[in-house]
Order: C-alpha cells, then structure tokens, then sequence
C-alpha cells in the first residue's frame, strides 16, 4: 500500500516535469505559459492528494459523516488557482504585446532582433 | 446489518484505485501531446482538457470547492484567454529542434531530486497523518460549526478563519485587472491613422 | 454569429438562468462546494457568452467597460470596508462577531456574506475587463 501512495506521487512529480520541460524548452512564448500551467496544476494535484483520507468525506460537516478530509490544503490551493490565472492573464497580455512589437512570438527570432539593434 | 465491511472496502478501494490511474494516465497523455504538437489551437484546448480531468480528479480527491473553482477557472476563463490571445497572435509554432539535451537534463535532475524529497512524505491517505492530527486542522474541522455555524469549512476557513489572504488574493486579482488594462488600453499602433488614446 | 438564429434564441434563453446559477452558488457557498470565486466566474460567462454571440460593441452597451472596471475595485472596497467597519464598531480588522451586538455567531453569517459579495463582484469585473481587452483589440479591417 505504501508503494502504491509512493507511485502516486511520483506520477504526479512526472506531471509536474513535463510542465516543467515545456516552459524551459519550447520558443514559443504561448506555449511556455501553457506549460507554466501544467506545471502549476500538477503541483495543485500533489498539494490535494495529500490532504486525502481513504474512507471520508468532503469537509462539508454533516451528521453521517465522521471522517473529512483535510481543508487546509483545499483552502491554499482555492487561492492558488486564482492567483496562476491572474499570472496567466497577464503573461499573455505581455505576450500580445511582444507580437505587436517585434511581429513574432518565438524566442530565438526575438534575441536576434534584440541582438541586431 | 449484518455484512462484511472488509470485502466492501477492498472492493470499493479497487474501483477507486482503477479511476485514480484512469485519469493520471489521461493526464500524461495530455501533457504529452502538448510537448510534441504545435498546432497552438489544439495546445489551447488540450489545457482545457487538462484543467477538466484534474477537476475530476479533485472530485475523486475529496475536495469539491476546488474541483468546482478549478473547473470554472482552469477550463473555462484560461481558455477563453488562451484563443483571445491566439486569435491576436497567429496559431502555429515554428518547428523546434527535436530534443534539446540540456533542458531534459536539469528537468530529469530536478524530478529525481523531488523523487528523493518524497520517500520522506507519509503514506497516501492514512487518518494517522502529521498533517491530520495538528491541532490547526482539528479545531477547524471541530470549532467551525459553533463559532461559525456554517457547514461548508472550507468557505468559513477562507472567507473568516484566514480572512486576510482572502483579502490578499482579491487584491492580487485587482492588480491581474490593472495591469492587463495598463497592457492593452492603447490602440495597436499598426492602425491607420488611430491614436493612442484607451477606453 | 449574430445572423445564426439558433445561438441567437438559446443566448438569450440561458443567459438568465447562468446568472440565477451564478447567484446560487454564491449564496449556497455556505452549505456545499461554491462562493465567491466560482459565482464570480460563472457571472462573467454569462456576459463573455452575449459577447461572442451578439458582437462586443453590442456587449459593451450593456456593459460598459467603466462599469465592469468600477466593478472589479469596489468589490476590494467592499472587503476591505468590512473589515474597517469591525474595527469601528469595536473588534479587531474582519473580526465579525463585533458587526451583531447580540450574537457573534450571527455577525459572524453577515461578515461572511458581505465578505464573499466583495469577492464575486471583483472576480466578475476583472474577468469581463479581461475579457473585453483581449477580444476587442485592434480590429483593424472591420
């Protein structure tokens, strides 16, 4: 069992790499900020994940249950997902931005039109 | 009632652990394609699709607000900017080397290294958990009903218990607002003959 | 889309009803999953949804891009004056139990109430303000 809860969360450490691989990697500026993304909500899922208890319930306190799970992650991660789309808005209005200025989006055109200058 | 809880439980644990690899595995595949396409319009709505299994998965994690906010949020807002901004920008991405070695190096470093973090976190869901007994948890879960007299814990931890990084968090979406219209008030400047003058 | 009758009739069926939605789940954020985020969110759709269909000049009448904005600041202003209202009664910065004289359990169901009113009306107008700015920029060939 205990090795099953460690796949878990190497899984979703995977997730997170992959998210991690788009932003470094890619060129283009999108879709660095759509990797920023995966990266984000894969560390919200390991947040969550553990906050887990088998066998309960949702922590809405009712009369049936006795077991909730965890709120105080729940509550971190509520304004953590706020908080990413706020940086994602604003990365891609930086991003409009940068087109409108330079007349493209990929990174490498970029540095050489910064270079030349 | 007479019946055997051990054989409900192992059952029941079965098909919970069948959904769990189900969706992380949709989730890789997902990530996956997103590495490897470069179609920015089908990026944009993979995210989507992203943001939707781990809803999903958050529901199967218990934690209903979060599913419910990462739904609306994740799938909903960040998409409808995501095409905004293609549509501004142009959807295809100029083709990439294939595989670039130093960028899979530091991320293969930086996820063994977490690997190695997480041999130290405690088992995945036991009730005995550092985390569940800490008295913060346990007067919240307990207190929240007399002195707040809400069911929902979540909403009172947030919206009373830790009322001022709700505050915070509107503060910071407030600022998300100015600065995207400090960003895009002004007209484009490739207009015929427009002004930079804003709303 | 404008000219599509369909998108046009069912716009204008459903858009009330994602607004009675949106209030739902603000008001029930005390006794299952929702609040202020979500409600705020589910609001702004509404509106993004009359926008795509009906065009945004249409949709800036109806909701003009001043009043979205003077949304998203006085929903900070209604937070924050919650809690300088606690401090003039008495109790510290958001302490609720001081906005009811008699009951603090009371105060504590009307600060929360004020509180997430704050938060739905920020979320709504930043999302529309965000909206607005990125899908009516530079039609430059109309």
């Amino acid at each position: 069992m205990s090795a099953l809860s460690f796949l878990n969360y190497w899984f979703v450490i995977i997730l997170m790499m992959v998210g991690f691989y788009v932003l470094i990697a890619q060129g283009n500026l999108v879709k660095k900020i759509v990797g920023l993304n995966i990266f984000q909500t894969s560390v919200f899922i390991l947040y969550i994940s553990a906050g887990k208890i088998t066998g309960g319930t949702a922590p809405i306190l009712d009369a049936q249950w006795s077991v909730y799970s965890n709120p105080l992650p729940h509550v971190l991660i509520l304004t953590a997902i706020v908080v990413g789309v706020a940086t994602s808005a604003l990365g891609l209005s930086l991003v409009v931005r940068i087109k409108e200025a330079y007349g493209t989006i990929e990174e490498d055109e970029i540095a050489r039109m910064d270079e030349s200058l | 009632m007479v019946f055997n809880p051990c054989k409900k439980k192992v059952g029941r644990w079965i098909i919970e652990i069948l959904i769990n690899v189900f969706l992380l595995s949709m989730l890789a595949v997902t990530a996956l394609i997103v590495v490897r396409t470069q179609n920015l319009f089908a990026v944009a709505m993979l995210t989507g699709i992203y943001s939707l299994l781990s809803a999903t998965f958050f529901t199967l994690l218990d934690a209903v607000d979060v599913a419910f906010t990462e739904a609306a949020v994740g799938a909903g807002v960040s998409t409808v900017l995501m095409l905004g901004t293609l549509s501004l920008v142009g959807h295809r991405q100029k083709k990439q080397r294939t595989v670039q070695i130093v960028p899979l190096l530091i991320v293969t470093v930086t996820g063994l290294i977490l690997m190695y973090g997480t041999l130290d976190i405690p088992p995945f869901g036991e009730a005995d958990n550092p985390v569940h007994l800490h008295e913060t948890t346990v007067h919240y879960l307990e207190e929240s009903s007399h002195e707040t007299g809400m069911p929902n814990v979540v909403t009172s931890v947030l919206a009373s218990y830790r009322g001022y990084d709700t505050m915070g968090e509107t503060t910071v979406i407030f600022t998300a607002m100015v600065g995207v219209l400090l960003l895009m008030s002004g007209r484009r400047k490739d207009e015929i003959g427009g002004t930079d003058d804003g709303e | 889309m404008e000219s599509n009758p369909i998108l046009r009739i069912a716009t204008k069926i459903m858009t009330p009803y994602i607004l009675l939605f949106a209030l739902y789940v603000q008001f029930h954020g005390d006794y299952g999953p929702g609040g202020g985020f979500q409600a705020g969110v589910i609001f702004a759709a509404a509106f993004v949804l009359y926008a795509l269909i009906y065009g945004i000049e249409t949709a800036r009448l109806v909701l003009p891009m001043g009043v979205a904005t003077l949304c998203g600041a006085l929903g900070v202003l209604i937070y924050a004056g919650v809690g300088i209202a606690t401090m003039l009664l008495g109790g510290g910065f958001l302490e609720y139990g001081f906005l009811d004289s008699h009951d603090a359990e009371h105060g504590q169901h009307l600060g929360i109430l004020l509180v997430e009113l704050g938060v739905l009306t920020t979320v709504f107008g930043v999302m529309v303000v965000i909206f607005y700015s990125f899908a009516g920029r530079g039609r430059v060939e109309e």
